[in-house]
């Protein structure tokens, strides 16, 4: 046995890293550990959060934790199991590695469980085992003996029930102890392997400075990781090593070894080994469980509609109606925080920038907090139920007839509401590329924004009283079914040729329903509003400010309206160098404008052409500006907006990227300005395509 | 050597023992490391409702994958008297 290794400085406190599998109750766990003390933040080069927080010893030491991202296997799939798998080798240089590891498993689930345990087991460090969920496992008849469990492996095996808070003492004592055991454990490897672990362990050793201990776990892991997924920020494996590694699975690949499968055969061996010696079974209740019984109406042939349709439309009236009253609230509140300023401070180009730019620029921002806030809140309650993953079963066909899988689903419904909120919400995406496509296509479900344009549009459309509702229903359905059209067609395409990969997997766990930890969801749905706030405000607000100034300047001499002043400004310059583009879609310089401004958000459209056609409109009466519209005319006495612009425009609308929200999101979301700008370039190219064709057809037609 | 089917052709609530799969691939790969071997018990519990993906309860929990892997996993039925 070699000595454990002496990595507790005492310079600095000792850092745990926590691991285990999805839902097995981790967050739970660092969120009793930690309380409020906690930092999180992202891993530098890729979208994985990054949680850290602080906990006290028995004698009041400080602790520091890492909450490392849910994980089956350190062979690594998807980015957050590769942050997983390169913070425990100690590969990323942004992270410390970590001296000692809590691993936490489902006791009502330990075989498979058990399987990353194992792995951690090799890596040669102080591990400590938490048995979660002993009160749920008891329930369901199975007895699970930690002492026993604790002989066999040679390590502290903590029975604990996290929800209730019970054995979170005991954890913290094993956690205060100095003299952590290393791990007895010991499997067999299959014979055809050994030498093969032997010499990439020693290459590892040697060319890439790895600790003896580790270096056979790193061995062992790269024989799985067939593909294994790099991310930015770990170091790479040195040329040597690499070479041994191809050499022998060439070697195996012609003697027809299957190397990975007969690894994963021996820990489970050894597994089943270790969990028949120490799991009681026999008051097993036989029969549906209670997750069954749920499970037969929930995914249902046709009950299992209901039940998701049911959901769904609680989330977006809760999104409709509960986030009005806030967004209300924001907006009327930074109008009066922007009059207060202009009554206390002297007229001039910093107060115009203060009460016009900042103030409407934090606005936009903050804004979008209620949706997010409601949003994560209903997608924390679906996940810690278990509701999430049935809901990527029920979806999951119609999905992969476009290369996605099930989980798109929930971020791509709740874009409907905002794209933003629905953006974030495809961390839980596990594949790279089918998380880049899901985000590509998201914005181009119609949001709310683009309904007070569609409003407008339509009510010019139809000027008369007499049209029957139904037309006008008809024609919103029918550019909410475009957008949602073009978002499956964009994925299909995407999938074949810029994002080609391999289909998604859909080996996914069902967790057995649970009742949600609404402190849990509360703090999950805070960090996201923070980090919305830290990461996208910024880039907002910027953004916000610029497209302010290209507004107000360069200044109309005094005494010009509001309207001569957008005319002449930037924008307006701008509008008109734009028109020779648009005009061929049947759009004006003066649109041209409307087009612009609004890139900031779609609704600004509306404000916009109030000020440009000087109409003077309020919150609740917008017929002046229908009326305004209306008379609009060409120079040479055309109508401007004609039945045939309207539906040309809103279709712009409905494809184009207008929202520099989305942008910033898309900038942070994809750690680079290339996605975010081609999404631009993709989306309002459609929109112009997609115009000039409707435009020039409708005309040909005598429209 | 009993006769063996495939997964995707189970009737639901039939158990079986999982008897082989490709060796190569990543979805393979990853349903052994979630504890699909050969000599595991698999129960079909259901499929989705548009048929695709099948739920299965493997070492007592459910897990979901798609027709196009299971039709790649052959099993050897289990007469439900044993």
């Amino acid at each position: 046995m070699s000595e454990p290794i002496k990595s507790t400085a005492p310079t600095r406190a000792p850092v745990y890293a926590l691991v285990g599998n999805p839902n097995c109750g981790k967050s739970t766990l660092f969120n009793a550990l930690t309380g409020l003390k906690q930092k999180i933040g992202n891993y530098p080069g890729v979208t994985v959060e990054k949680k850290m927080g602080t906990a006290y010893s028995q004698h009041g030491q400080p602790l520091t934790i890492i909450d490392l991202p849910g994980a089956y296997s350190l062979a690594a799939r998807s980015p957050d199991e590769a942050v997983l798998r390169d913070v425990l080798l100690g590969r990323r240089a942004d992270t410390p590695m970590p001296d000692r590891i809590v691993c936490i498993a489902d006791a009502t689930n330990l075989e498979r469980n058990l399987y990353l345990v194992h792995q951690i087991l090799d890596l040669g460090r102080p591990v400590i085992l938490v048995l979660n969920m002993m009160d749920v496992a008891e329930r369901a008849g199975l007895v699970v003996r930690a002492a026993r469990m604790e002989k066999e492996l040679g390590i502290p095996v903590i029975p604990c029930e996290a929800v209730n808070g019970k054995g979170l003492v005991e954890l913290k004592l094993a956690m205060s102890r100095h003299d952590l055991p290393l791990s007895r454990h010991s499997w067999a490897i299959p014979a055809p392997i050994a030498p093969a672990v032997s010499e990439i362990a020693a290459s590892l050793s040697e060319n890439d400075q790895r600790a003896p201990l580790i270096a056979r776990a790193e061995a062992l892991l790269l024989l799985t990781d067939q593909d294994s997924v790099r991310v930015a920020g770990s170091r790479p494996l040195s040329a040597r090593t690499v070479e041994i590694l191809r050499s022998w699975e060439k070697r195996w690949e012609g003697q027809g070894t299957d190397w990975a499968g007969s690894l994963v055969n021996s820990r489970y061996d050894a597994i089943t080994a270790l969990c028949a010696h120490v799991i009681e079974r026999g008051g097993e209740k036989t029969g549906a469980s209670a997750s069954d019984r749920i499970d037969s109406v929930v995914t249902h042939p046709v009950w299992g509609w209901a039940v998701l349709g049911a959901v769904m439309t609680a989330l977006f009236l809760s999104i409709f109606t509960f986030a009005q009253v806030p967004m209300d609230w924001i907006g009327d509140h930074m109008a009066k925080l922007a009059d207060a300023v202009k009554h206390t401070m002297p007229a001039g180009d910093l107060r115009d920038l203060i009460t016009d730019g900042a103030i409407g620029g934090v606005g936009s921002v903050i804004t979008f907090l209620p949706q997010i806030l409601i949003l994560f809140f209903f997608i924390g309650l679906l996940e810690s139920t278990g509701y999430m993953a049935r809901a990527a079963f029920i979806m999951d066909r119609l999905m992969s007839r476009v290369g996605l899988n099930g989980k798109s689903f929930i971020p791509m419904l709740s874009s409907y509401a905002c794209a933003i909120p629905g953006i974030m919400a495809t961390r839980t995406i596990e594949d790279t590329k089918d998380r880049l496509v899901t985000i590509l296509v998201a914005p181009l479900m119609s949001c709310s924004a683009r309904l007070p344009v569609y409003l407008l549009l339509i009510a010019a459309l139809f000027p008369s009283t007499t049209v029957p509702i139904g037309a006008k229903v008809g024609i919103m359905i029918s550019m909410y079914a475009l957008g949602t059209l073009g978002a499956f067609g964009f994925a299909w395409l995407f999938k074949r040729t810029l994002l080609k990969g391999e289909p998604p997997l859909m080996i996914m766990e069902l967790p057995p329903y649970r009742l949600p930890k609404l402190r849990d969801v509360a703090l999950h749905m805070c960090e996201r509003a923070w980090m919305f706030l830290k990461r996208a405000g910024t880039i907002i607000l910027g953004i916000s400010i610029i497209l302010w100034f290209l507004t107000a300047y360069p200044k109309a001499p005094a005494g010009t309206t509001d309207q001569q002043q957008l005319a002449q400004s930037f924008a307006g310059i701008a509008g008109h160098a734009i028109e020779p583009v648009i005009k061929p879609l049947g759009f004006d310089w003066q649109i041209g404008i409307g087009l612009i401004t609004s890139f900031a958000a779609r609704e600004v459209f509306v404000s916009s052409m109030g000020v440009i056609f000087n109409a003077q409109t309020s919150d609740d009466n917008t017929a002046p500006l229908h009326d305004a519209l209306l008379a609009a005319k060409w120079p040479d006495g055309r109508a401007l907006f004609t039945p045939l612009v309207c539906i040309t425009l809103m279709v712009f609308y409905v494809f184009a990227m207008q929202c520099i929200s989305t942008v910033a999101v898309v900038r942070r979301e994809t750690n680079s300005w290339r996605w975010p700008l081609f999404q631009i370039a993709y989306m309002t190219g459609t929109a112009w395509l997609v115009c000039l064709i409707i435009y020039q057809t409708g005309r040909a037609f005598g429209f | 050597m009993a006769e063996t089917i495939k997964l995707s052709s189970l009737a639901i609530g039939a158990s079986a023992v999982v008897r082989e799969y490709p060796k190569q691939g990543n979805a393979f790969l990853r349903l052994r490391e979630m504890g699909v071997l050969p000599g595991t018990t698999v129960t079909l519990i259901r499929t989705a409702p548009l048929g695709d993906p099948l739920e299965i309860k493997v070492r007592g929990y459910n897990l979901t994958l798609r027709k196009t892997e299971a039709e790649h996993v052959l099993v050897e039925l289990l007469k439900p008297s044993t």
